[in-house]
């Protein structure tokens, strides 16, 4: 009783580590104080309108979005025929393929931020929008290739000759067979390859053009750069309405998969 | 000439290019800037000697090491015990607690650290520079910490129940069964949880810069200033060949652990 009792309070007490700061501006972004920490007045929505009205903000959470959405398209196109390629090729450019596809997983972010800092500036585009595309593409492309290759091992393997022995073309059956049979696994990379594109900042900063930003730019700029625009209280209205949208967003996929599993399905 | 039939390695073809202008490329360009004199463009050793023989640069080697090791340490300190509560009972029946712990790491990592700094702001952190280190601290244990119970959980809910069952038949302690068989056996997890945080915690200068007040410089920090303030390439390049080598001895010994760990890395497992 006693042991329960303490490993319920220890796993309590690492969650509201884990959410203090989260909920305390929470709070604070239904108030129009200018610190956190100094309760002003009473309740209010200043903060949300402020955060629905300001170009800048708006801009900067569109960007951001765009921007995840597009390179992890490019990333999951390019880390899904990486996948594919690779795991039908010899086995000796399938493991130097392989090699290389974990190198920016386990690089240092700084390391890559340079290096692709430093190719585009070699070849003369600098920091544009191709590049911060590239950038993004090389940060995520490799979880695409982790999350497909599993797919196509799992897959049976005469599939694709039957389907070229019933008359279909290479392809045909690729479109047809193949890329149906791993789909689950590209989308898994494709959602993998949003979030740390949403999340990213230093191959973002290394990249991007010079007024560009995102949320994470953006939020650096003013809490480690102190960089204070007008626009900084209103962060508390933006990060409480991503907190929300993302537990929202979990709760539903959770209601699903429980659905599906009653229903006999296979998740 | 018969037209080049289509087959599926083919597809391989665009990406390895991709690959090799991206990836490749660029890192043997950081080791030719690494070799080369900034002033002359001769190859030499200066940019490392420059590095080992300032006083800053190797201070912050120091800070850098010290803070990814306390924070790993710390990180799993505190995940092992929660990841064995929530594989072992039956507080997360349902898979909710567990949610719990991997939910903010969907939240921007910069947002999360901007938020910590709020927090510890508010009661009063920020008020001397004698904390900064502890402040720096105490976010990267934060930012970092669902990254350490992730993997160790999973480990632990795969573990098989009957080898604890027959180590207890055997005689053994309560205490005598955690240390010699359910930690050993959770190693893969936890060396999974030590690559994931160790390295990030010396180079994501995210955290330092937000939360150190600039007094926390780590290695990242100090590449990032050779790029973007002293526009010297060379030292720069010369600083992240030295993390590679690190990164590649990391890798080398951890690999001896598990086979897998490095799937786990960043991203794996979120979703």
């Amino acid at each position: 009783m006693v042991k329960k009792f303490i490993q319920r309070g220890y796993i309590w007490l690492v969650i509201a580590f884990l959410y203090a700061p989260i909920i305390l501006l929470a709070v604070y972004s239904f108030n129009n104080s200018q610190v956190v920490g100094q309760w002003s007045n009473e309740w209010s929505f200043d903060l949300y309108k402020q955060l629905f009205t300001s170009n800048e903000l708006m801009t900067t959470v569109a960007n951001t979005l765009i921007l995840a959405f597009v390179s992890s398209i490019l990333s999951t196109v390019l880390g899904t025929m990486g996948a594919i390629g690779m795991f039908y090729s010899r086995k000796r450019v399938r493991n130097a393929m392989n090699t290389v596809t974990q190198i920016p997983v386990i690089n240092a972010e700084i390391v890559t931020a340079i290096s692709t800092a430093l190719i585009c500036t070699m070849f003369a585009f600098g920091r544009t929008y191709v590049s911060l595309l590239i950038g993004h593409v090389i940060l995520t492309f490799p979880f695409v290739v982790l999350n497909v290759t599993p797919k196509l091992k799992q897959m049976d393997k005469n599939l694709y000759e039957a389907a070229l022995d019933l008359g279909a073309t290479p392809t045909q059956a690729l479109f047809k067979v193949i890329i149906p049979q791993v789909l689950p696994g590209i989308f898994s990379g494709f959602l993998i390859a949003i979030t740390l594109s949403l999340d990213d900042y230093i191959i973002t900063t290394f990249t991007k053009p010079a007024t560009f930003n995102t949320i994470s730019t953006f939020v650096f700029d003013a809490y480690a750069k102190g960089g204070r625009s007008a626009d900084v209280p209103a962060l508390r209205a933006l990060s409480t309405i991503i907190f929300a949208v993302i537990i929202i967003m979990l709760i539903v996929k959770n209601v699903l998969a429980n659905n599906g599993a009653k229903k006999g399905g296979k998740r | 000439m018969t037209a080049l039939k289509f087959s599926r390695k083919h597809l391989g073809i665009p990406y390895g290019l991709f690959m090799a202008l991206f990836v490749v490329f660029p890192l043997l360009l950081i080791i030719y800037y690494a070799f080369t004199d900034p002033l002359t463009g001769k190859l030499s050793l200066i940019n490392f000697i420059d590095f080992f023989t300032s006083n800053a640069n190797l201070t912050a080697m120091f800070i850098s090491l010290a803070l990814a090791i306390l924070t790993t340490a710390i990180c799993l300190l505190i995940a092992y015990p929660t990841a064995y509560i929530l594989a072992r009972t039956d507080m997360n029946k349902n898979g909710i607690m567990l949610l719990l712990f991997i939910l903010p790491m969907w939240i921007n990592f910069v947002l999360r650290t901007a938020a910590m700094k709020e927090l510890l702001f508010s009661i009063g952190m920020f008020k001397s520079n004698k904390t900064s280190f502890i402040n720096t601290l105490i976010g990267m244990v934060y930012d970092y910490l669902p990254f350490a119970v992730l993997p160790i959980y999973t480990v632990l809910q795969k573990l098989d129940k009957n080898i604890l069952e027959a180590s207890s038949d055997l005689g053994a302690s309560g205490s005598q069964t955690l240390f010699k068989v359910t930690i050993p056996l959770s190693m893969p997890g936890i060396v999974s949880a030590i690559t994931m945080i160790l390295l990030p915690t010396m180079t994501s200068y995210v955290v330092s810069d937000t939360l150190g007040n600039g007094n926390v410089t780590i290695i990242g920090k100090l590449i990032e200033n050779q790029f973007s303030t002293m526009y010297n390439w060379n030292a720069g390049s010369a600083i992240a060949m030295i993390l590679l080598v690190f990164i590649f001895a990391t890798m080398l010994i951890s690999g001896k652990f598990s086979e897998e760990g490095s799937q786990d890395a960043r991203g794996g497992g979120l979703w």
